[in-house]
């Protein structure tokens, strides 16, 4: 392992030569060899990663509980139960439908906020500090405030409506509504993140493109549809890729503010897999539900990096 | 913990001439989305605001709220300053309970150590997928990065377990371990070392410096930006994280700040002023982050978001 090996490939890191004679003690090859520096990473990567994933694994196929009763070898009788069970299904389809509400805003938004910012209008310190500080709360403030701002009676949202004579809303207690006001939140709080994408994106287009394009005449439409969006598009990709696999993981600001409710129109899968293993105790059944959804994000993760792919290609 | 971003080698952005015609270029490049004549300004500008004052606006609105008394924050109509006046009543009771700067300090401890520790661990593994070749180096950098894929949350039922098994529940060390598994980091620190020019190390090694000896002497003094940038990052995460912490502290004096202010709620029934009290106060040590490092976390997530590539 300490003989040097060609790898191919771009990232190509040639060498660690010299120092590792054959004839040096073991213990010493193995305090100058890569796996020294791996070490530490891989037994963090081993312990906290890899072992839960397979431990879990093992889980979905027994029916053990919280308390360690149980523990008996049931096969596929967690994923069949799971397959036909209608609240999984509930949750897989509020994720699923928080997943749309919110990133389509998330990325439309942020690029919106992004261009006007980029545009040189006076202000862009106070641009940047308001729209990327929410980003930076506890989800636990988050949700305190939300939930005070949606209040029924004396939310400043309702006040608002009702200063012009409209109707209050049950922003978290209307089963319609509920899930828009998560997803609302949601917005809110996390679009600072790929707000600053986007800003660093357009930062970093070269400015030739634009003088070449304005020695052509061309206008500003014409400029934001020729150049500044086709070269955002790897930065649209990567925004589009980690809100998707953020939003299907949807938990904390649920729990902190409706508890999954009302009847269950807000129960994501994480939520519900959080309530089958520490509620329901049933932690075999929770690791079941568990891989079905982690099949789900990977799937979509590798068809959206070959979408990407092929559309960079 | 001042950084100069500046003069250090930088992963793939804009080249040095592109960044010197910049200032002649600026006002023809900002007009990205604005046409020519005011009017387009005036409309970009109104919109702005707009957006700004509703993003703000939250966040001020629970400030005011944490100033005033309990009658008056929910006193219809609602308004911004209350007739009684300011207090700082919510704070005082607050702190005199002293629940608070306990979590705060759990907080800090557990942030601190998260993001030293994954500092530590991180690094040398992306030396090593960067700089050093061996068998299955490829395959293993693979493995890292796909775990980036798996949701944290789905582990917390095995990791409990496992945290219960370890006879853990209800440590600091619980709270830690689980969150320096941090394969984005090592993708990011990775890619930067990539970038380092091979000549500075050959010099090292001509001197016979081993490979440790470079990381420590050569690569990371560095990569100071990086790894001002990821630590950052890193803090954030580790002081906003909530599920796990909630799932495996269940005694108060342990809890971080972001579990104990909602969970230990319920005891004073519904209060909403003393609610946005210590919102603020869970959230007030992020808002001095970002004043302090605005340009290191304005840089860390371009670079984090990038590792998502």
């Amino acid at each position: 392992m300490s003989a040097p090996t060609v790898t191919r490939g771009q990232d190509t890191a040639p060498r660690s030569r010299g120092e590792q004679v054959a004839s040096a003690p073991l213990l010493q090859r193995l305090a100058g060899s890569p796996w020294s520096f791996l070490l530490p990473f891989l037994l963090v990567y081993g312990a906290f990663l890899l072992w839960p994933l397979l431990r879990g694994f093992w889980l979905s196929f027994t029916d053990t509980a919280l308390n360690g009763s149980g523990g008996a070898f049931v096969g596929l009788a967690n994923y069949a139960e799971a397959l036909g069970d209608p609240m999984m299904w509930n949750a897989l389809g509020n994720t699923a439908f928080f997943t749309v509400i919110s990133t389509v805003p998330l990325v439309l938004i942020a690029l919106a906020m992004a261009l006007l910012v980029h545009s040189g209008l006076p202000g862009q310190w106070l641009w940047r500090l308001s729209f990327f500080l929410p980003f930076l709360l506890p989800v636990a403030t988050v949700a305190l405030v939300w939930k005070f701002l949606y209040n029924q009676d004396f939310g400043l949202i309702n006040q608002f409506i009702g200063f012009f004579g409209g109707e209050g809303v049950g922003w978290l207690s209307d089963t319609g509504v509920a899930m828009w006001s998560i997803a609302l939140t949601t917005v809110w709080w996390t679009v600072g993140f790929n707000f600053l994408l986007y800003l660093a994106a357009l930062q970093s287009i070269p400015d030739h493109l634009y003088e070449a394009a304005a020695i052509d005449g061309a206008g500003a439409w014409a400029r934001l549809r020729s150049i500044t969006l086709p070269q955002l598009r790897g930065t649209t990709v990567v925004v589009c890729v980690l809100q998707l696999l953020a939003s299907l993981k949807v938990f904390d600001q649920i729990y902190l503010m409706t508890m999954g409710g009302p009847q269950d129109s807000t129960r994501s899968l994480l939520l519900y897999v959080y309530d089958v293993g520490f509620t329901g105790y049933r932690f075999g059944y929770s690791a079941a539900v568990s891989y079905l959804f982690l099949a789900i994000v990977v799937v979509i993760s590798i068809v959206q990096l070959r979408l990407a792919a092929r559309r960079r290609a | 913990m001042a950084v100069d971003t500046a003069t250090r080698p930088a992963p793939p952005g804009p080249a040095p001439r592109a960044r010197a015609q910049r200032g002649e270029t600026a006002r023809r490049q900002r007009s990205l989305v604005l046409g020519p004549g005011p009017v387009p300004r005036i409309l970009g500008m109104a919109a702005l605001i707009a957006m700004a004052a509703i993003w703000l606006l939250p966040m001020v609105w629970a400030a005011a709220t944490s100033l005033k008394t309990e009658q008056d924050a929910v006193a219809l109509p609602l308004s911004w300053i209350p007739e009684t006046g300011f207090t700082l009543e919510q704070y005082r009771a607050m702190f005199a309970e002293g629940d608070v700067q306990l979590w705060m300090f759990n907080s800090l401890v557990i942030a601190v150590a998260v993001t030293a520790l994954t500092v530590v661990v991180s690094a040398p593994a992306a030396y090593a997928f960067s700089r050093t070749a061996f068998r299955g180096r490829r395959t293993l950098f693979v493995l890292t990065i796909a775990a980036i894929m798996v949701p944290p949350q789905l582990m917390i039922v095995p990791l409990f377990e496992q945290m219960a098994a370890l006879n853990l529940v209800d440590t600091y060390a619980a709270v830690i371990l689980p969150q320096l598994v941090m394969p984005v980091i090592v993708f990011i620190l990775k890619r930067f070392f990539d970038n380092i020019p091979r000549e500075l190390e050959e010099a090292a090694r001509m001197d016979g410096a081993t490979n440790w000896r470079i990381l420590v002497s050569v690569v990371l003094p560095l990569s100071r930006p990086i790894l001002a940038a990821t630590s950052i990052f890193v803090f954030i995460t580790a002081w906003n994280n909530y599920l796990w912490p909630f799932v495996v502290i269940t005694d108060p004096a342990l809890m971080t700040l972001p579990v104990g202010i909602p969970n230990v709620l319920d005891s004073y029934g519904t209060v909403n002023a003393m609610q946005m009290a210590q919102s603020v106060i869970a959230a007030a040590p992020m808002v001095i982050v970002f004043m302090l490092f605005q340009r290191q976390i304005v840089r860390s997530v371009a670079t984090t978001g990038l590792g998502g590539q």
